[in-house]
């Protein structure tokens, strides 16, 4: 197949609110090609999950899509009516969410919630199903499947919940895997399993992942490129090595300044003065503007697109160039 | 280039600069959602008008009903204005005795009204005293207060009220109108507090373990100063949800008290009371001696609990 | 388990204890006990010999013992209003109450269950609203006046059906029906409705409030995310999930459809404990009121029982916490 699995195409996202009409996504643009793992980074209320939650059609009344177009291998699936929609969801696009403990209906065994999910995408008597369900726990590497199948969520812990919410999102075999923060809610040493997990099982699907983070590191793991957001906006995109050692624009910069590292000796810990606008507080021309050490005239009034600068394309009129390879 | 979004600012051009606080309470998003809902300022301003009626009962009322001397029997039993044997003195017609039902009305909610928010007054300041208490202190305290809110709010106040009264009855056999509504509240009160009680406690319970009351202890800030400047506003929200619907329920649960013959006594009658006078002669067809006192607690009571619901809507965070 | 079994045991009993004493001093304190237990007509010597009987001079906590052992073997005494003995009267009138109850219980649930659910699921369509606005009518409508004006409407006006009594009933045994003759559902038909409108409105509330919580869930948008039909998500995952806690409270709310029983019954002169009690109030006659008081309390903390048993049994996580002792709070 050629051309990207993903195109998103200026989509806008907004809140009708007593207080007016709030734009969370403002122009968001960037493609998955099949097989490729895309990161999402930016702080809390940056719009990362609310990109996710309107490729996936699961936009939270009132906030609806304003603009933009979503295209997946070419059809736009942004208008589609309800019932395409559902079916699209777990067949070519699949979701995980942060908490693995909320995201299971504690009241149904495990076995049931994964035949459920199976016998709704493919056509499975309910022995076949069984069995599916059995090979998909095995695959997400969860011991004695046979057994746990018949077990309730609150009896696993924080790691297998999670691994048996990986099993039922990919159980529709979907093309495209929205993980919204997979690893936040889980200990550190488990963390890099999930993610390991997540990463071995959707190449040998052949999946593209859209991985929704905070975390750098996971990034740096993980991603063959990242976007970097900001205030509903993406400020920089570009293949991960890339935006981590050269970073172009000052908010990535800030960024990978922020993340303290082994190496730090002492002094204080860098940081970018300021905090995220309020939504509708959002400044005009680049929204990054008032924390920005280089903003201009020009910056105030003027909001930059994306652009390429050496190897990333970051939106910015004053993007920082290397002049040599660092 | 796109514009930036603008939202439309909840700011009254024409009142003069106010005081900060004022400006920042009318630019709270409480007030914002309030003057969008219209029929919250519809519910609002019928409670009010219904205070302000029963406030100024004695002023408002075109008769006295209680001045003997002003009833005259051959008034009695006469429909409304609008009807064929009305008159337009007593716009609301009569009861059998010959007063005025729309006086009757007006002093009948004063009762109401009264009973109702004192009962909720003393049950949130008993309430919500013991709920911090237990909260603050736990141990012994707490697990007592936790036993005995479970097991008074497994009953239903109406049967704890009506015991309540009828104990009091009993070792007051000659109660007079004071007395009588005074253990009214007392009835209510006593059923009432439990509830505020165990919110309180277990906000307090919560707010005990943050960070800031800890801070705050470490700086040396006394306990009773932290429970009452840190801790208490926080924990005020969901009283006041609770309190405001506790009114209504208060002044039905007085009516029925009332309309049961165990309540407020029908020399001083509250709306329930009437209600059960009135009970009397819907056989014979004058329905307006019911209707009236019963459409007046219907309206107050309603107004009071949309003003309750929107103030718990209002006030939940998980709904913005 | 069965440790969590014996504590919710244990506990209530120290509730009917607790509530013993208050009926025991009702009895002993408030009023004359000898009166209560011979009432007001007998002479000088039989107050005499009863006082020695009753072994009055002894000390209170042997009284207190004696009064537990009658009221164990039912023995409450005379009714001072009426004379005859107190459990007689409240044996004939339980059947009235209790069918007046469990009718009135299944209205309230069969209607509010539905209703909680639909308006939860079309929340911004108009009829929802309608509904949620005519609840509140329900909420703010003092169960005395549904009744009043029920009866204005379907009897006084309409005249189709009777306002007052149970109408023709059937004994079996030490049980009598209304439910089995025509005449005795006609008459069962208004008070049970005014008794389950109050109760309705709390179900379909309490339906709707728990339904909205649990579609906002992360567990119905990772369902809808997997592409399960809105039927499966609906009703397979977020009823489910409702059910438990709306079952468990409505019933608890079974015990206040019979405390307000007492206000139907009194409006309809329906021949139950309810209106028993109310004129114990208003004569007052202790011993009906003492007598009441512990049966309404043992109905009470049995109710409660039940529901914690039947929560343990329903929400697998709790099964897990009571074997290890824990309590439901």
């Amino acid at each position: 197949m050629t051309g990207p699995l993903l195109e998103v195409r200026e989509l806008c996202v907004e809140f009708p609110t007593r207080r007016g009409t709030l734009r969370a996504l403002d122009g968001v643009s960037f493609d998955i090609a099949p097989g490729e793992i895309l990161g999402i980074v930016g702080e809390s209320g940056a719009g990362k999950s609310l990109t996710g939650a309107a490729i996936i059609g699961l936009l939270e009344p009132p906030g609806r899509v304003c603009g933009g177009q979503i295209l997946l291998e070419g059809q736009r699936i942004d208008d589609l009516p309800r019932e395409s929609m559902r079916r699209l969801r777990g067949k070519q696009i699949g979701a995980i969410f942060q908490d693995p403990l909320t995201s299971l209906n504690p009241l149904y065994t495990v076995g049931r919630q994964l035949v459920e999910t199976l016998r709704t995408h493919l056509p499975l008597s309910a022995a076949q199903a069984r069995e599916r369900a059995i090979e998909l726990l095995r695959q997400t590497g969860i011991p004695a499947p046979e057994a746990r199948m018949a077990q309730y969520p609150h009896e696993f812990s924080g790691g297998m919940r999670q691994r048996v919410v990986i099993a039922l999102a990919l159980a529709g075999e979907p093309k495209l895997v929205i993980a919204d923060e997979p690893t936040t809610a889980l200990d550190v040493a488990v963390q890099a399993q999930i993610i390991r997990l997540l990463r071995g099982l959707t190449q040998a699907q052949g999946a593209s992942v859209m991985l929704i983070t905070h975390d750098m590191g996971v990034i740096a793991e993980t991603c063959d490129r990242v976007a970097v957001m900001y205030a509903g906006r993406i400020v920089e995109i570009g293949p991960v090595a890339e935006v981590i050692h050269h970073p172009a624009h000052p908010y990535t910069v800030g960024l990978m300044a922020s993340v303290p590292s082994l190496a730090d000796t002492g002094g204080r810990l860098a940081q970018i003065p300021g905090a995220l606008p309020r939504l509708d507080e959002i400044p005009a021309g680049c929204a990054f503007h008032p924390r920005c050490p280089k903003a201009s005239q020009r910056c105030r009034d003027e909001r930059p697109e994306l652009a390429l600068v050496q190897r990333t394309r970051a939106a910015c009129w004053w993007p920082i160039v290397k002049s040599a390879a660092a | 280039m796109k514009e930036r979004a603008r939202p439309t600012e909840p700011r009254t051009s024409a009142t003069p600069v106010l005081p900060l606080r004022w400006r920042r309470w009318f630019a709270s998003d409480l007030w914002v959602d309030f003057v969008h809902s219209p029929l919250t300022v519809l519910a609002a301003a019928i409670a009010l008008a219904c205070v302000c009626g029963a406030l100024f009962a004695p002023w408002l009322a075109p008769h006295d009903p209680f001045d003997l001397a002003t009833l005259d029997l051959g008034d009695s039993h006469l429909p409304p204005a609008w009807m064929a044997d009305g008159r337009a003195t007593y716009p609301l017609g009569t009861d059998d005795q010959g007063r005025d039902i729309l006086s009757g009305l007006l002093y009948g909610a004063r009762i109401s009204l009264t009973v109702g928010l004192c009962s909720v007054g003393l049950s949130v300041l008993i309430g919500v005293t013991a709920g911090l208490l237990a909260g603050f202190v736990g141990g012994v305290v707490d697990a007592a207060l936790m036993r005995l809110c479970d097991v008074m709010l497994s009953f239903p106040p109406i049967l704890i009220a009506l015991l309540v009264d009828g104990i009091g009855r009993l070792i007051f056999p000659q109660a007079r109108d004071v007395l009588a509504i005074a253990v009214l509240i007392f009835a209510l009160t006593f059923t009432d507090w439990v509830r505020y009680a165990r919110t309180v406690r277990g906000s307090t319970l919560v707010e005990r373990h943050k960070e800031y009351v800890q801070a705050a202890r470490l700086v040396g800030v006394s306990r009773w100063r932290l429970l009452r400047r840190h801790v208490l506003p926080n924990v005020l929200g969901p009283v006041l949800v609770l309190a405001t619907i506790q009114v209504g329920q208060a002044i039905i649960t007085e009516a029925t008290l009332s309309f049961l013959g165990v309540g407020v006594p029908p020399t001083n009658p509250s709306l329930g009371t009437l209600i059960r006078i009135g009970n009397d002669f819907l056989y014979a067809g004058e329905w307006w001696i019911t209707l009236f006192p019963g459409a007046a607690l219907v309206l107050i009571a309603m107004s009071v609990n949309l003003l309750g619901d929107w103030l718990r809507d209002a006030l939940n965070p998980r709904l913005k | 388990m069965l440790s969590f079994l014996l504590r919710r045991l244990a506990q209530a009993v120290l509730v009917m204890l607790v509530v013993g004493m208050g009926a025991f001093s009702l009895f002993q304190y408030v009023g004359d006990p000898v009166s209560n237990m011979v009432g007001q007509d007998a002479t000088p010597a039989q107050r005499e010999q009863l006082h020695a009987d009753l072994g009055l001079d002894r000390p209170a906590p042997v009284q207190f013992a004696r009064f537990v052992g009658h009221a164990l073997s039912g023995d409450f005494g005379l009714s001072l209003r009426q004379g005859r003995e107190v459990s007689v009267l409240i044996a004939e009138r339980l059947p009235a109450t209790l069918e007046l109850a469990i009718v009135a219980a299944l209205i309230a649930m069969g209607a509010g269950i539905p209703l909680g659910v639909y308006t939860a699921l079309r929340r911004r369509h108009w009829d929802a609203k309608l509904t949620m606005a005519v609840s509140l009518l329900g909420v703010s409508l003092p169960t005395f006046l549904i009744g009043i004006v029920l009866i204005e409407v379907f009897s006084v006006l309409l005249g189709w059906l009777p306002s007052f009594g149970r109408g023709t009933t059937v004994q079996l045994g030490a049980w009598s029906t209304g439910l089995l003759t025509a005449d005795g559902w006609r008459h069962i038909v208004l008070p049970a409705a005014t008794l389950a409108v109050y109760q309705l409105t709390l179900v379909m509330r309490l339906v709707r409030a728990e339904m909205l919580e649990a579609l906002r869930s992360d567990y119905v948008k990772f369902a809808r995310a997997r592409g399960l039909p809105d039927r499966v998500v609906h009703f397979g995952h977020a009823l489910r999930n409702t059910l438990v806690p709306v079952l468990t409270i409505s019933g608890l709310q079974l015990g206040g459809l019979i405390a307000f029983s007492i206000i139907t019954e009194t409006v309809f002169a329906w021949p139950g404990m309810g209106s028993l009690f109310i004129q114990a109030v208003q004569f007052p006659d202790v011993p009906v009121m003492a007598a009441y008081l512990c049966l309404i309390a043992l109905v009470f903390v049995v109710i409660n029982l039940i529901v914690d048993l039947l929560y343990a049994v329903v929400d697998p996580r709790l099964r897990v916490q009571a074997a290890i002792g824990g309590a439901r709070r």
